[in-house]
């Protein structure tokens, strides 16, 4: 009987695993026993990581597409629809339209993370993002053009996508603002929900003398309740009051409905075993990057390291052999410290963080990968 | 146990169990759930991070948040605060 292994999400986890199948279970697939179907509702996959210097006019949105079928292997099947229900009883899955569901003996749930500004109330018509393509190029239009006032840098919505994008990108435009002379006339405030600057006490220890160094204000304990599109304020639960002339937010982020609808999890995150990565509320299911609720980072490193996880686990039970890889924690980020420096962290579930002293040669390194990132998600790095 | 009252009388409107997360999940689910309770309700925050001993009852003041009784189990804490 032919074993159906159904990944559903095309971004980085769900990509880099269907070709590490592909070339894991090669024999099998060969033979017919093993079928590995790919869903994705967009027939491009997209590298998010590149909008972060769309709004400098450093990138272009289109870098960061790809077309899925270039892009993988093609001894696994594509479908391009979208998936509108997750039955773990029968094991099937249901989509748009009327056609018929499909089938699956093992399922990898790679949808990731959606935005949602309408929870905060005004922050979609008096807030920007750099969390989007539409976001980012729409803030790319205000930034150019921005040379005086207040930009306020909010992150709002905890667990985000790339906890280090609003380091970086406050870092950045401090940078931006000065090698173009603007710095005097622009005041830089960065808000963050808890007491410290970052989520990780060790990067936040590591970030918050930069800020102080670059007069960066920072307000803490500052979770947004509601924007002001026309006095151009943002107020917060703790009962303070911003203005700003341009605010660059990190919107709330969750997952897709149906993961809660199924019983998987709260907000669209699965609940998983933080090791070996399986759904705790059902059979044959497992999850990975920011769908998997491990408490670890929501980023492109982790989903990489757990789509091999998750890639020799499903081998072994497809062979028959018990299932022994386990995810560590593992998570790799570059921080870009402006627009010429970045610095870099590497920790897991044991070791913290301990960010390496920003230089020249690591922001060039995080250029590079993010041009060989396509070879990450052909599963060649 | 504070000194406040017997945490066991309190009847939470809310309870979020983070139990397992790192910080600062704890106090980020707290507050989702302050979030969207009204002026009143009492929302019990259940943890097992050691950071949350600190950092709720610090967030609850900031917030004007009362914090009305920790109560200290054999593996976590129950943190109840009523939403100002």
């Amino acid at each position: 009987m032919t074993e159906r292994v159904v990944i559903v999400g095309g971004g980085t986890g769900g990509s880099v695993l269907a070709n590490d199948l592909a070339d894991r279970l090669e024999p099998e697939l060969d033979a017919g026993d093993v079928e590995v179907t790919l869903i994705n509702d967009d027939p491009e996959h997209v590298y998010k990581p590149v909008w972060l210097y769309v709004p400098f006019g450093q990138r272009e949105p289109a870098d960061g597409r790809r077309a899925l079928d270039e892009l993988i292997d093609d001894a696994v099947d594509l479908r391009i629809d979208r998936v509108t229900e997750v039955d773990t009883e029968s094991q099937r899955l249901r989509f748009d339209g009327d056609g018929p569901p499909m089938e699956y003996d093992r399922l990898v749930l790679a949808t990731g993370s959606t935005l949602e500004p309408e929870r905060i109330p005004g922050l979609a018509a008096g807030g920007h993002d750099y969390y989007s393509e539409s976001g980012a190029t729409a803030l790319r239009d205000e930034l150019l053009s921005f040379t005086e006032g207040e930009f306020v840098l909010s992150v709002i919505g905890t667990p985000h996508m790339c906890p280090a994008a609003p380091l970086e990108f406050v870092f950045m435009a401090d940078d931006w603002f000065r090698e173009r002379g603007l710095r005097d006339d622009v005041e830089v405030t960065y808000t963050y929900p808890i007491q410290r600057v970052h989520g990780n006490p060790h990067i936040a220890e590591w970030a918050r003398p930069i800020m102080e160094e670059r007069d960066i204000e920072v307000e803490t304990f500052f979770n947004a309740e509601s924007v002001d599109p026309d006095a151009e304020t943002l107020a917060s639960m703790e009962g303070t009051e911003l203005d700003y002339d341009l605010l660059v937010a990190i919107p709330p982020h969750g997952g897709i409905d149906l993961i809660e609808a199924a019983g998987l999890g709260d907000d669209g995150w699965v609940d998983v075993d933080k090791h070996t990565l399986e759904a705790e509320n059902a059979e044959n299911v497992y999850a990975l990057g920011d769908t998997a609720d491990t408490g670890v980072p929501n980023a492109g490193s982790v989903a990489h390291y757990q789509a091999g996880v998750v890639g020799q686990r499903l081998a072994s039970e497809v062979r028959g052999r018990p299932a022994t890889a386990t995810y560590d924690g593992k998570t790799l980020c570059f921080i870009e410290t402006g627009m010429d420096a970045a610095s870099f962290v590497e920790f897991d579930y044991e070791r913290p963080p301990s960010p390496a002293p920003p230089s020249e040669k690591l922001h060039w390194s995080k250029l590079a990968y993010n041009e060989s990132y396509w070879l990450t998600a052909r599963g060649l790095l | 146990m504070t000194d406040t009252e017997p945490a066991t009388d309190i009847e939470p409107d809310d309870t979020v169990d983070a139990r397992g997360a790192a910080c600062p999940g704890p106090l980020m689910d707290l507050i989702g759930a302050i979030r969207s309770a009204d002026s009143g309700d009492v929302v019990r925050l259940l943890s097992d991070s050691d950071g949350s001993l600190t950092d709720v009852p610090e967030w609850a003041e900031e917030a004007g948040n009362e914090l009305l009784a920790v109560e200290e189990l054999d593996d976590h804490s129950a943190f109840y605060v009523e939403k100002a």
